[in-house]
């Protein structure tokens, strides 16, 4: 069935996750010569370039959309580029599904791709303290996993969660990451390893916290009708929300110093990470009872229970619940991040999003092999990032 | 700067030392009240329906309830300074809940004080802090320590 709203998955593709050494240009080159492959659609087909950036090569990106046309072979489509932390890809994925609903392209392709060195992520060189994330880390040290204890730890404390049940995901996601070809790691991990990891932002451990890593991710997006033309079954976007925080934003979200002050203006019934999914969900009409899967943003253990309750899957609280039921595994009711998430890929940022479709759409296809959750029709991924930025996007049968 | 160490770089005017003690000076809107630390760099107001251009320095409450904790314990990437002949030491990172203000705001906690001592609800106050820069020269940042 034809919705107004919804565009065609038409084909994905990636190149495997990991510290490869290789130029982006390259994995990129890799992930979207896949996507047209799986499309069935030739590159001279494509009539707009989307591509993800990353802030840490000089030129954004070296500018992504033209570095992979050029890298493709110079064929005139036109070309945007697309910067928003973590959620680059969904930003690049809205920026191309505008177009098509919009009537002004047919079929679009999307690529994200990095490299990205070793350790943590850092600033970009220079003294500038008009930069809120360089302030962050020259005046406070406080690093991504700093943050990510800071939550972890709050967790701890209202929910009563345990270090056991951050390692417990860990174990998930590393099994259902070691049946899939793309992931960076691919060992399974017993909880004891975990716990025993050294501690890095005391109450996280090396394990409990994504790595970096290289990687690239690509799709062809489609009209309904030139699905139709190509004769393609294919899967749909039916929302993407790429949005930003409402004011005051009660949580002191990373790279700032400080949340909102809600003394004045009351916080919104929804907090920034909570509203992602559910205006996902509301501009499309599917809830978090139609989602058969989830692919969320795990930066950390303790993140993914956080998204639990923030995409709805269960109530506040009940998150650790829900993990040990078995709901969130492979075999379970709602399988989170099948596709092993960024606990087994690393973060290879402007590619993250993309390579959550291409999970989703290989899943509802019914094409994810030995990681396949059963009879899935509906999925549903997120993902937040620094400045504001944060995306969910729904994806269905059509 | 009643002791001569200077503000560390970027944070000119985001406190006052003074007779009365340390204090965070938020940017007050003059229009609608409306908070921001560290205060705006830029005109204007962070409170959407407010069209506020206008901004005066607000004393924040030197006291509040630790929202969190965490620490760390690999020595973090440049822009974090690095003394020369000084070994990393861990620091503990405290986010700390003003009641008045209904803000959270983080600092590092203030040396010596481990994770193992924190626990989440405690009061925290406010105490100036030392940074040492990759120079070798002492600057001044802002603490938060455990009591009332
Ligand atoms: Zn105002």
């Amino acid at each position: 069935m034809s919705r107004p709203d919804s565009v065609a998955v038409l084909g994905v593709g990636m190149h495997p996750w990991g510290a490869l050494g290789k130029s982006f240009v390259e994995y990129g080159l890799v992930a979207a010569r896949a996507a047209l492959a799986d499309a069935g659609i030739g590159w001279r087909d494509v009539q707009l370039v989307v591509g993800g950036e990353t802030i840490r090569n000089g030129y954004p990106g070296f500018v992504a959309g033209s570095a992979l046309s050029q890298a493709l072979g110079w064929q005139g489509a036109p070309v945007a580029s697309c910067y928003a932390a973590c959620a680059t890809g969904a930003q690049a994925l809205s920026t191309a599904r505008a177009h098509i609903l919009a009537g002004l392209a047919d079929v679009v392709l999307v690529v994200g791709a990095d490299t990205t060195p070793k350790g943590f992520f850092a600033p970009v060189g220079g003294d500038r303290p008009d930069d809120p994330d360089w302030l962050r880390f020259r005046l406070l040290g406080a690093t991504n996993p700093a943050y990510f204890g800071l939550y972890a730890r709050r967790r701890m404390a209202i929910r009563g969660t345990t270090e056991a049940d951050f390692a417990a995901v860990k174990v998930k996601n590393a099994r259902a990451g070691s049946l899939n070809p793309y992931a960076r790691f691919r060992a399974e991990v017993d909880a004891e390893t975990v716990l025993n990891s050294p501690m890095v932002s005391d109450p996280l451990r090396l394990l409990q916290i994504c790595a970096t890593s290289d990687g690239a991710a690509a799709v062809v997006l489609a009209s309904e009708e030139y699905a139709r033309r190509k004769q393609r079954d294919a899967v749909r976007i039916r929302a993407i929300s790429a949005i930003t925080p409402e004011y005051p934003r009660t949580v002191p979200d990373f790279p700032y110093l400080a949340s909102d002050s809600a003394a004045i203006s009351p916080p919104a019934s929804r907090t920034f990470r909570e509203s992602l999914a559910w205006s996902a969900y509301e501009s499309c009409g599917l809830g978090p009872e139609d989602m058969d899967l989830a692919e969320v943003y795990d930066l950390t253990t303790a993140m993914e229970l956080d998204w639990y309750e923030e995409i709805g899957l269960c109530a506040a609280g009940e998150a650790e619940k829900l993990l040990h039921d078995g709901a969130t595994a492979l075999g379970g009711r709602v399988p989170v991040n099948a596709s092993g998430g960024l606990s087994s890929f690393g973060e290879a940022i402007p590619a993250q999003a993309i390579a959550q479709l291409c999970e989703l759409t290989w899943q509802l296809r019914g094409d994810a092999g030995t990681r396949q959750v059963a009879g899935a029709r509906a999925g549903v991924a997120v993902n937040q990032g620094l400045f504001g930025h944060g995306a969910a996007m729904v994806v269905a049968h059509a | 700067m009643t002791d001569g160490i200077p503000a560390a770089p970027g944070t000119d005017a985001w406190f006052h030392d003074g007779p009365d003690g340390f204090v965070l000076l938020a940017g007050r809107c003059t229009a609608c009240g409306a908070l921001s630390f560290p205060p705006r760099p830029i005109p204007g107001c962070p409170n959407p329906d407010c069209d506020g251009l206008e901004q005066h320095p607000h004393a924040l409450s030197t006291t509040g309830s630790l929202w969190s904790y965490t620490d760390a314990r690999y020595v973090p990437p440049p822009p974090y300074p690095r003394p020369p002949d000084t070994e990393f030491s861990p620091y503990a990172l405290a986010a700390v809940e003003l009641d008045a203000e209904r803000m959270i705001v983080l600092g590092q906690v203030a040396p010596g004080v481990a994770v193992s001592e924190l626990t989440v609800g405690m009061p925290m106050r406010l105490v100036p802090g030392v940074l040492v820069s990759s120079a070798g020269v002492e600057e001044r940042v802002w603490n938060w320590r455990p009591g009332a």
